[in-house]
């Protein structure tokens, strides 16, 4: 009996040792213009004092997966490191006329569409990279969306730890509770990731989750 | 429920098509896809009935992707998936019987699939209890 508790005892000191040095990847997924990027950027910028990646109105911004290594976060006393995940919005239709609204030439609007495309397929294939996800959505937009159950649902099938953020919420038209409804089972956390409203919740619950795996 | 922005004379060349599940049951996922992504080409809307599994429809998502490089006039498409459970928690008998259900038809049959190619199919606005397809022009 005696043994087996300091058996225990050591392999829980080893153990924790181990996990304190292991960098955990934190991946941002969800649809486009959710806000993924500036909330990544308010986290890089708040532990390393570096941003990860442009944002912009425009829809696909982020074209490319994106990642910077050993973020440590602090958060009342405890350490996490990860490395942030930046990944493009997932999409099951991109027209490049869509860009073009927003005053890109036609070639460049092409060029845009082509590469997001190439962006979501790579958002995909990262999926099983991940240890930890965090579902970014719109809260001014109706979370009944086919991409983010598809998302939600392939990271549970992967047993991939989720937590979602309700992002924008200082705007207007906000509705966390929408978001809630439409996920009864998950954490859901609203942000401002413009204006890093309510981050302290958000690092909370990243903990909680990181115990997990 | 098919609802028309402007009137549906104008919007021409395309046809709703329901496919059972019975079609799908017996092929991997490759052909699954292939076999859906065919119809939604011919510029048809697609109900299917069941889903894919959740990997299926993330390669659905990324051969529809690999499809928009390719085909000139391809957009991508609208997909939206009814599931009978809906989005509430589900207790543990509910659960091991919708599984259980699912085991024995080889598949999700009580769900609907709405598949459609984004240069007919505008949006699919789903709601937990409506779906609306809006045309585009």
């Amino acid at each position: 009996m005696v043994a087996k508790m300091i058996k225990s005892f050591f392999k829980k000191i080893f153990f924790n040792l181990f996990k304190q040095k292991r960098e955990l990847k934190l991946g941002f997924y969800g649809p486009p213009n959710a806000g993924k990027t500036s909330l990544a950027n308010r986290i890089c910028k708040d532990f390393t004092g570096e941003g990860i990646g442009s944002v912009s109105k425009v829809p696909h911004e982020t074209r490319t997966v994106q990642f910077k290594e050993k973020v440590e976060i602090n958060y009342k006393g405890k350490k996490i490191t990860f490395k942030i995940i930046d990944t493009p919005g997932i999409a099951t239709k991109i027209d490049y006329e869509e860009f073009m609204k927003f005053k890109l030439k036609k070639k460049d609007a092409k060029e845009r569409a082509k590469e997001a495309t190439q962006g979501v397929i790579e958002s995909i294939k990262w999926l099983d990279d991940m240890d930890v996800v965090v579902v970014v959505l719109d809260s001014t937009q109706n979370p009944y969306n086919q991409v983010n159950i598809t998302i939600i649902g392939n990271l549970v099938a992967r047993k991939i730890p989720v937590l979602i953020v309700a992002n924008k919420i200082d705007l207007g038209k906000a509705n966390i509770k929408k978001i809630e409804a439409a996920f009864p089972e998950y954490d859901v956390v609203g942000i401002s990731a413009r204006y890093g409203k309510n981050l302290e919740e958000f690092y909370e619950s990243i903990f909680k989750l990181a115990k997990k795996i | 429920m098919v609802k028309k922005r402007n009137e549906f004379g104008k919007i021409k060349g395309f046809s709703i098509q329901f496919l059972p599940y019975s079609e799908i049951r017996d092929l991997n996922s490759t052909e699954r896809i292939k076999k859906i992504l065919g119809i939604v080409l011919g510029n048809n809307i697609l109900i299917l009935q069941g889903r894919l599994r959740s990997d299926e429809e993330t390669r659905l998502i990324e051969d529809t992707m690999a499809m928009i490089s390719h085909l000139k006039d391809f957009r991508g498409i609208e997909l939206a998936v009814i599931s009978n459970n809906g989005n509430e928690p589900e207790g543990f008998f509910r659960r091991v019987k919708s599984n259980l259900i699912t085991a024995i038809a080889g598949g999700d049959i009580g769900a609907l699939t709405i598949i459609g190619p984004a240069t007919i199919v505008k949006e699919i606005r789903r709601n937990p209890k409506k779906i609306e397809l809006f045309l585009n022009k």
